[in-house]
């Protein structure tokens, strides 16, 4: 049936939200476009002075025109290494090439010469799990000069480490998973192995090198003197070693090879949803729609309401564990099931969403979590009757089924509720983040007073007395910690999640990663044993 | 009335008349070459019969093949349109011979008029008018002549028409000179040499009388203006002549039945006349100039203000039936204008162009008599003419006024075409004014013929299309990113390369960045809106053409980006036909050293000679065509290998 909505667009309650949100919207959006700049001014023009494109000028005319973008990480490595890495030096996202959704990796080479630090690393890897489980073809725009020296240690060795990118293009290309380089640049070292390791690759003339050494190592370790172009330049690559495929005049002719290769991948599988209604209510309203804070509780179905088709929601179980909203609706054509938060979750809403799991997992249909939950109810009642029990239900149902699963965080992610509802560490196909969003393992002041309660347990045992006034300085540093580390920007830096959302885009967004996700086949769902 | 009828015809004629005969019940057949095998007419006749060929000579006038495919088709009639077999009386009787029926004048008549001189002596004696001239057969005094009649002459075929074997004079000097160059030119157009000389005119006008006979008596419908003519080529036509006066029209008529009847004229004819027009009209300076034993080309702007089907009269009068209107029923209803619109390439000297009809948007509100389709071919076979545009109005200023807004309207893409010329011409003071002479066009060329250079919002539209997003089929999501947006280069090239950055700001909505500019463009309803405003400006690109409609013809280029080849130099070494044409001369072998811009070859092209030269020195590797070769565009015809140096 169709939702109505109980919120008067304009309001003075609207307006004030609005505001809140636009706050917090604003602080995203700045910390995104300093990210979008790169390695700043003077790395930009010299980039650009040697005749090359700028990473975001290469991913944008390696898109079909007016292809949308869906951007993974865009604040990644925010705030980290002293601010040396914006976006992580590298840009990822999925967008179309010849009608067919792609993962684009492309290097920053103003940001450090495009070296690898370890959020780099994680973001590259990240891209390549999204590419691998959605089945995207990957293009990597190559212009890196590989790890970065003084964070080798964190860089290099470990499991999901620089290796993993190589072991992940092998194993990609295994399934099928088209990889495609295009040498824009550097590609020193371990970075070889980036279009050495490619179906196809494409080196620009003059411009892109592949070498395992440049000529000062080669220099150092036998004596020889070379220069780049004759080391490993495009014309050696093409014709004497065969390392790369395609030789480019400059970036724009590389490009549109690339972009010739995508179009010879074979049959492009159909994009799913291509006609729907849009919401009756307008998805803008979302920002006066959401609380300014986390404490005051709203009826989600108001967020429902501005995402989903005609705003027609098909509530499953709708009087029972009314806590957790669950039901069947479509975003732009695509069918979906949603679990969404409306309060704490009892043992019933737990049981109710495990149910309503594997409704949508015996049906293939892909599951959206909206996120907003302070956590599993706590107390003596509640663990009596086993709530521990029906939350493992509801956990082993969202970590087994094998439906896509895309979680937006659109406000609180506290504690197990953060399981329960797909979580970074159920493996969701896309996170995504609201600016008003926090993610933490409880709240902040929780924190603190159960810090504050075993410290005060110990000074009394030992018969000390500890002020109201000291107790409060004994709380404020944690209470400062948590809300500095549950900030959406202090998780995405860390790609806690895939990056954070105008809440205004969020329907967008949730059909283009169900897009994505969409583009691998579904398979059969096998769930553990339920704790009955 | 017949019951089936064979068009001897192609093009936007064959189609005019399958029209009217669609109208009144009659069944067509149509014939074509095999170039033309899927043209417009032969689409729309019942019937068709392949003649073969692609040449003229190799279809449409093999008179034989296309009388045979009467006879096999049980056509009783043949309406040979303009051109081709119209004026060919020999033609006629063997029509006439095979039992069918000529829908047009007699082998007589055509013959009397076709023979300029004769028809000049005969005119005179019928009291028509004539331009002081020598048409004597004797062509060995024609200087003398000339003197006599007093210079500036004009030196025609006697066989001529359409301009071809016609030389000015105004030097006695250069007589000889031009007189050798029109006999040649006339012997290789008609196979016949002989020529006449005239008076020329100054401040002439072509005012041309159409008239109609049944064989008997002959009714006029009037005169055309033509005067607006290009190397006597006629560019746009009029009908009722601006400034006429009912005493010369009335003199003019009656002039011009006189002409039909003493011929015993039975069909459409046209009696042309010169006017000297350096007075004003005067009733008694027009001339007598030839008879067109045909329908016209310009014949639409005569039903346009007469309200006649033409091809109906034609019809009803071959099958026997008298003259369908006496004189006292036909009058002039309002002003029409004609513009032919051709695949020319203008600035380059209306040299006549090829191409595929990418696009074609004919505007409403105007007849449109064309022969093609979107995606139709402009062959070099034949014309390349794409439409004849004719408007009609209450008077010659709204008249005109809907010829400039249709020619604006009409939007062609995938070949140069005049239109942007033609609606220049429209806008005309001197012609607006109806002061019309066949040397206006000549005078105000420059003007006529400058191209508009784009402006930045045209050129913005073109960055649109340039990436393929002009057509609104970008995603759903088109332009949607998480925070920035992504600025996508468009490269295109009025004449000259240019970039622009366009960033899809949703489905139809664009912000384009050009160095001097920027605009917001937004496609809504079709329409264009430029930084808010609504626009008549329309968009077409495909293939890497384009051309951004708005006022004029915008045309721009878009490379192909995967056009360029790292591994390859410049030159690759070959010598290819920039376009299909006949190999006529071959001037180099194998090994022979050649410098550069020296001639390798000629090409015969669009009906002219093209030289193909060698871009720098070295030897000549291999020669892939010989001398009456058919070649495609881009065929190698020689492979050199460069000079050691």
């Amino acid at each position: 049936m169709k939702l109505t909505s109980n919120i008067a667009a304009g309001s003075e309650a609207f307006r004030a939200n609005e505001a809140a949100n636009l706050d917090a919207l604003r602080v995203v959006q700045d910390a995104a476009k300093a990210a979008a700049l790169g390695g700043g001014e003077g790395s930009r023009e010299r980039h650009v002075g040697r005749g090359k494109m700028l990473p975001r000028d290469r991913v944008a005319n390696l898109l079909d025109p007016g292809s949308p973008f869906l951007e993974v990480g865009a604040t990644a490595a925010h705030g980290l290494y002293g601010g040396a890495a914006p976006c992580a030096g590298v840009i990822a996202g999925i967008g179309l090439v010849q009608g067919r959704q792609v993962m684009v990796v492309c290097n920053d080479a103003t940001v450090k010469g495009g070296t690898y630090y370890p959020m780099t690393v994680k973001k590259h890897l990240r891209a390549q799990e999204i590419a691998e489980e959605n089945h995207l073809p990957c293009v990597y725009l190559v212009d890196s000069g590989g790890a970065n020296l003084p964070n080798q240690d964190e860089v290099f060795p470990d499991r999901d480490h620089f290796g993993r990118i190589f072991y992940n293009q092998a194993r990609m290309s295994a399934k099928g998973i088209a990889q495609i380089a295009v040498v824009m640049g550097s590609c020193t070292a371990g970075g070889a192995y980036v279009p050495a390791m490619s179906d196809v690759t494409i080196i620009v003339k003059e411009q892109g090198t592949i070498f395992l050494a440049g000529p000062p190592l080669v220099k150092a370790a036998t004596g020889e003197v070379v220069t780049s172009e004759d080391l490993g330049g495009g014309d050696v690559h093409t014709r004497l070693s065969g390392v790369a495929d395609y030789l480019a005049e400059d970036d724009t002719h590389a490009l549109a090879l690339a972009r010739q290769a995508v179009g010879n991948l074979g049959a492009s599988p159909q994009l799913a949803g291509t006609s729907y209604d849009a919401p009756l209510y307008d998805p803008a309203e979302l920002l006066g729609v959401v609380p300014a804070s986390l404490t005051t509780p709203y009826d989600i179905r108001e967020v429902i309401a501005r995402v989903v088709d005609g705003s027609r929601f098909d509530e499953f179980k709708k009087r029972f564990g009314e806590t957790l909203v669950t039901g069947f609706a479509q975003i732009c054509g695509m069918q979906v099931g949603i679990v969404a938060n409306n309060g704490v979750l009892f043992s019933e809403a737990a049981q109710k969403g495990a149910h309503f799991v594997e409704l949508c997992s015996q049906r293939n249909i892909p599951l959206v979590f909206l996120q907003n939950i302070t956590g599993f109810m706590v107390g003596r009642q509640y663990e009596n009757e086993g709530i521990a029990r029906h939350g493992a239900k509801m956990v082993t149902a969202v970590a087994t089924t094998s439906v896509p699963k895309i979680t937006m965080v659109v406000g609180g992610s506290f504690g197990a509720g953060n399981y329960g509802m797909s979580g970074r560490a159920y493996q969701p196909r896309f996170m995504w983040s609201w600016p008003n969003s926090r993610i933490s393992v409880m709240g902040g002041p929780q924190a603190a007073g159960v810090l504050a309660t075993v410290k005060r347990d110990g000074i009394e045992r030992k018969g000390g007395t500890w002020s109201v006034e000291e107790e409060a300085a004994f709380k404020q540093p944690t209470i400062d910690m948590f809300e500095e580390q549950s900030h959406p920007l202090y998780a995405s830096a860390r790609l806690w999640d895939d990056g954070i959302v105008d809440p205004r885009k969020a329907r967008d967004v949730l059909a283009l990663s169900l897009r994505a996700a969409l583009n691998a086949p579904i398979e059969e769902t096998r769930f553990g044993v339920f704790r009955m | 009335m017949f019951t089936k009828v064979l068009i001897a015809n192609r093009g936007e004629i064959a189609c005019r008349i399958i029209d009217t005969c669609r109208r009144l019940g009659v069944r067509t057949v149509a014939v074509h070459s095999d170039v033309d095998a899927r043209a417009r007419h032969v689409q729309m006749a019942d019937e068709a019969v392949s003649l073969g060929g692609a040449t003229p000579a190799e279809s449409y006038l093999r008179g034989g093949a296309i009388i045979a495919a009467a006879k096999v088709t049980g056509a009783q009639g043949i309406h040979p349109g303009y051109g081709f077999l119209s004026e060919n009386p020999d033609f006629v009787e063997e029509v006439e011979r095979a039992g069918l029926a000529f829908i047009g004048p007699s082998a007589h008549a055509i013959r009397a008029m076709g023979l300029k001189d004769a028809a000049k002596a005969l005119m005179v004696e019928a009291g028509v008018p004539v331009v002081p001239g020598y048409h004597g057969e004797g062509q060995d005094n024609l200087a003398a002549e000339a003197d006599k009649i007093g210079y500036p002459v004009l030196i025609k075929a006697v066989a001529g028409g359409g301009g071809k074997g016609m030389r000015r004079v105004d030097d006695p000097a250069q007589f000889a000179q031009e007189l050798e160059a029109a006999q040649t030119e006339a012997q290789k157009a008609f196979g016949n040499d002989v020529v006449l000389i005239e008076k020329y005119v100054a401040t002439p006008r072509h005012i041309e009388v159409q008239v109609f006979g049944d064989g008997t008596k002959a009714v006029h419908l009037f005169e055309r203006d033509c005067s607006l003519q290009r190397r006597h080529q006629k560019v746009i036509e009029e009908a009722p002549a601006p400034g006429m006066t009912p005493e010369m029209r009335e003199a003019m008529g009656q002039a011009a039945v006189r002409a039909a009847e003493a011929v015993g004229y039975a069909g459409a004819g046209t009696v042309e006349f010169i006017v000297d027009a350096s007075d004003g009209l005067q009733a008694d300076r027009f001339y007598f100039m030839e008879m067109n034993t045909r329908l016209q080309v310009e014949h639409p702007v005569t039903e346009a203000i007469t309200g006649v089907d033409l091809v109906e009269w034609q019809l009803r009068v071959a099958s026997g039936e008298g003259l369908p209107a006496a004189q006292e029923d036909l009058s002039i209803n309002g002003h029409s204008f004609e513009a032919r619109i051709y695949a020319e390439d203008v600035p380059a000297g209306f040299l006549p162009a090829t191409g595929t009809l990418q696009h074609l948007r004919f505007a409403d509100g105007a007849r449109i008599d064309t022969g093609v389709r979107e995606g139709d071919e402009i062959s070099p076979h034949y014309d390349p003419m794409i439409a004849k545009l004719t408007v009609h109005g209450s008077d010659r200023d709204t008249a005109l006024a809907q010829l400039t807004r249709a020619l604006k309207d009409t939007h062609i893409g995938g070949t140069v075409t005049n239109i942007g010329f033609l609606a220049a011409l429209s806008e005309h003071q001197g012609f607006a004014a109806g002061d019309v002479d066949t040397g206006l066009i000549a005078r105000d060329l420059d003007s006529l013929v400058k191209q508009a250079a784009p402006y930045s919002k045209t050129r913005a539209l073109a960055a649109v299309a340039a990436l393929g997003l002009h057509n609104n089929t970008a995603s759903d999501f088109a332009g949607v990113s998480l925070w920035g947006g992504v600025e996508q280069t468009a490269h295109f090239a009025f004449g000259d390369a240019e970039a622009a950055r366009v960033e899809t700001l949703s489905r139809g909505r664009f912000k384009v960045t050009l160095p001097d500019a920027a605009h917001e463009l937004a496609c809504l309803q079709g329409a264009w809106n430029v930084d808010g405003t609504k626009t008549d400006a329309k968009v077409w690109c495909a293939g890497g053409q384009g051309a951004v409609f708005w006022g004029n013809t915008y045309a721009f280029t878009v490379p192909d980006p995967l056009a360029r080849d790292a591994d390859q130099g410049a030159g690759d070494g070959f010598t290819r036909a920039p376009m299909p044409g006949l190999v006529r001369v071959v001037d180099v072998v194998a090994g022979a050293s050649v410098q550069a811009g020296d001639r390798l070859l000629v090409l015969e092209a669009m009906k002219m000679e093209h030289a193909l030269r060698a871009e720098a020195d070295g030897v000549v590797a291999e020669v892939m065509a010989s001398a009456g070769d058919q070649v495609a565009a881009g065929a190698a015809l020689v492979r050199m290998d460069a000079a050691d140096d």
